[in-house]
């Protein structure tokens, strides 16, 4: 059973604020969604973490584009900036 | 006057081809149907400023004499690909005046064959959902039935396809976002094996599960546009190049049917009595049809509802309000964040964050996303198991005909029991299409079903050429 509190505090942690009139029903929402899928605890024995035949695949870090090509496009899109930069408030 | 009603890619290329009409005139009158139908179905989000000018760059290509079979053709885009320079938003308050730096992989290589973009299409939110209600710009609206959904996520590109409103679309599909609106709404809709296409471009959800599809009138142009958009790209190391997996030589495709899926609660006796039928039909055409038992498929959807909330909740961190898109201001760095999820993202997408943290966090990971990464493991070897037997396996693609505006829209796990036999796919990652099946009486209206039919990773092949022998293509 998922509570009010543990749901303000996932809240927290995924910086989701949330108000009290949606805490509620989002608990009730929430609490039935995993009834659902913990169905899977009841689910058969045999089952072994193995080796997945799939595997990373990772290519050489090479530069695919020219210098400054997306930057004017990037920052056009970022809400606040100063110059070249984003612009942020203090972080610590 | 084209008429547009009957023209597919295929006849519409011939026909560009023969000089019949250009590539401006087929814009013209798409772009007037669109003007005429598009205010009350809500399937566009936005026409495109330069789709004659586009047009018209195509008739030059095609006087040229180096036409593909895409050239000219006016095609619609899924609200969550990449175009440079236009806006796209995933349905999401929180990209409102987003404008896409770069072009998403697909959009490179139907450029490449200087296809007509029309506009992009509405969506789920993020494509989360099932009926396009989750859209922060309104539902869209069945072209069939005006007071039922289009289906979703990719309800905004089947509703364009149904209403003549585009020769095709694109769409992205995660646990049957492409199935199940084509479904819905009497079109086709291919689900490309994972890694088969390209995601980058493609805003994530699951990144374990998301494929870009297309959506289509027929078999053969969902053919025509999966073929230009498939292939291994250095921008996602997913995909796979050719001969990554063997291909089947079987001349007589056998096909399998898991009855034992059917048995359960929730599945209309309209969509058993089309799906009985459709058997029928296949093994009139030739096909033998085998009885095959996949023991923990019934766990598929719940495996789904673990780790999609759980990668969507990953992905979708990197909406902070400060490198794109709303931004909130609060009194500090964390109210901003905190403020601006809070109002950027609708309902549908905190819950799924929040369900994503849960099954992640310390204490609950091992009971659920673990768990869920080892029932995926197995219903994949039980899907591999299958396929030494059979080549191709059926279902039906929604467990309903689509249903009414409002209807599940208080009840997220109602909607989500609409995914229950399109998930496995995306689960084990192979390719699925769903066909036109027929029209059935439901709740008193006359709508489409779908059937769907899955094959082993890669092997599109075997999907088109039953689908074909089913719709007499």
């Amino acid at each position: 059973m998922i509570t009010i509190k543990d749901i303000y505090h996932l809240a927290d942690l995924a910086r989701i604020k949330l108000e009290e009139t949606e805490a509620e029903h989002i608990t009730t929402e929430i609490d039935s969604i995993l009834g659902y899928v913990g169905q899977i605890q009841g689910s058969g024995g045999d089952m072994r973490p193995e080796v997945p035949a799939l595997h990373n695949v990772m290519r050489d870090d090479v530069v695919t584009n020219e210098k400054g090509q997306y930057t004017e496009a990037l920052l056009h899109n970022a809400p606040l900036r100063e110059g070249d930069y984003l612009k942020v408030k203090k972080i610590l | 006057m084209i008429d547009i009603t009957t023209l597919t890619i295929a006849t519409a290329h011939t026909h560009l081809i023969n000089k019949d009409f250009f590539a401006r005139d087929l814009a013209e009158a798409y772009l007037a149907e669109i003007k005429k139908t598009n205010g009350d179905i809500n399937a566009y989000l936005e026409i495109y400023d330069d789709v004659l000018a586009q047009a018209d760059n195509a008739d030059k290509i095609i006087a040229s004499g180096t036409a593909t079979l895409l050239t000219g053709i006016p095609i619609a885009l899924k609200d969550n690909l990449l175009i440079t320079g236009k806006h796209v938003t995933s349905a999401s308050k929180i990209l409102e005046g987003y404008v896409a730096p770069y072009d998403a992989t697909v959009v490179d290589k139907l450029k490449k064959e200087h296809v007509v973009f029309l506009g992009r299409t509405n969506m789920d939110e993020f494509a989360m959902g099932g009926s396009t209600e989750n859209s922060a710009f309104g539902v869209t609206k069945n072209p069939l039935d005006m007071t039922r959904v289009a289906g979703g996520s990719s309800g905004g590109s089947a509703a364009v396809v149904a209403m003549n409103g585009a020769l095709g679309a694109l769409g992205s599909d995660t646990g049957g976002s492409v199935r199940e609106p084509a479904t819905f709404c009497g079109v086709v809709g291919l689900k490309p094996t994972y890694g088969g296409v390209s995601r980058h471009g493609l805003m994530a959800m699951g990144s374990s599960l998301d494929v870009i599809g297309p959506i289509t009138k027929t078999v053969t142009d969902a053919e025509i546009l999966f073929n230009a958009i498939k292939g291994q790209d250095m921008f996602d190391s997913t995909t796979y190049p050719d001969g990554q997996y063997p291909q089947n030589t079987n001349k007589k495709l056998v096909i399998g049917v898991p009855y034992h899926i059917l048995e359960q609660e929730g599945i209309d006796q309209s969509v058993r009595d089309n799906f009985t039928e459709s058997i029928k039909k296949l093994e009139q055409l030739g096909y033998e049809i085998q009885d095959i038992s996949l023991p923990n498929i019934g766990y598929s959807l719940a495996v789904y509802y673990i780790l999609m909330p759980a990668e969507v909740s990953s992905n979708l961190a990197r909406f902070d309000g400060i490198k794109y898109g709303l931004h909130v201001d609060g009194d500090n760095l964390l109210q901003d964040y905190l403020k601006t999820r809070a109002q950027g993202f609708g309902p549908e997408v905190r819950r799924r964050i929040l369900i994503g943290t849960y099954v992640l966090s310390a204490g609950y990971h091992d009971a659920y996303y673990n768990k869920a990464i080892l029932l995926r493991q197995k219903i994949s070897d039980e899907f591999a198991h299958a396929f030494q037997k059979v080549d191709a396996i059926v279902t039906p693609t929604t467990p309903t005909p689509s249903f009414k505006i409002g209807e599940k829209a208080h009840d997220p796990l109602s909607m989500y029991l609409a995914d229950i036999f399109t998930v496995p796919a995306n689960i084990v990652g192979i390719p699925a299409i769903s066909i036109p099946s027929g029209m059935v009486t439901y709740e008193g209206s006359t709508l489409p079903v779908g059937l769907q039919i899955m094959a082993p990773h890669a092997h599109e092949s075997v999907l088109f050429e039953i689908s074909k022998k089913f719709l007499g293509e």
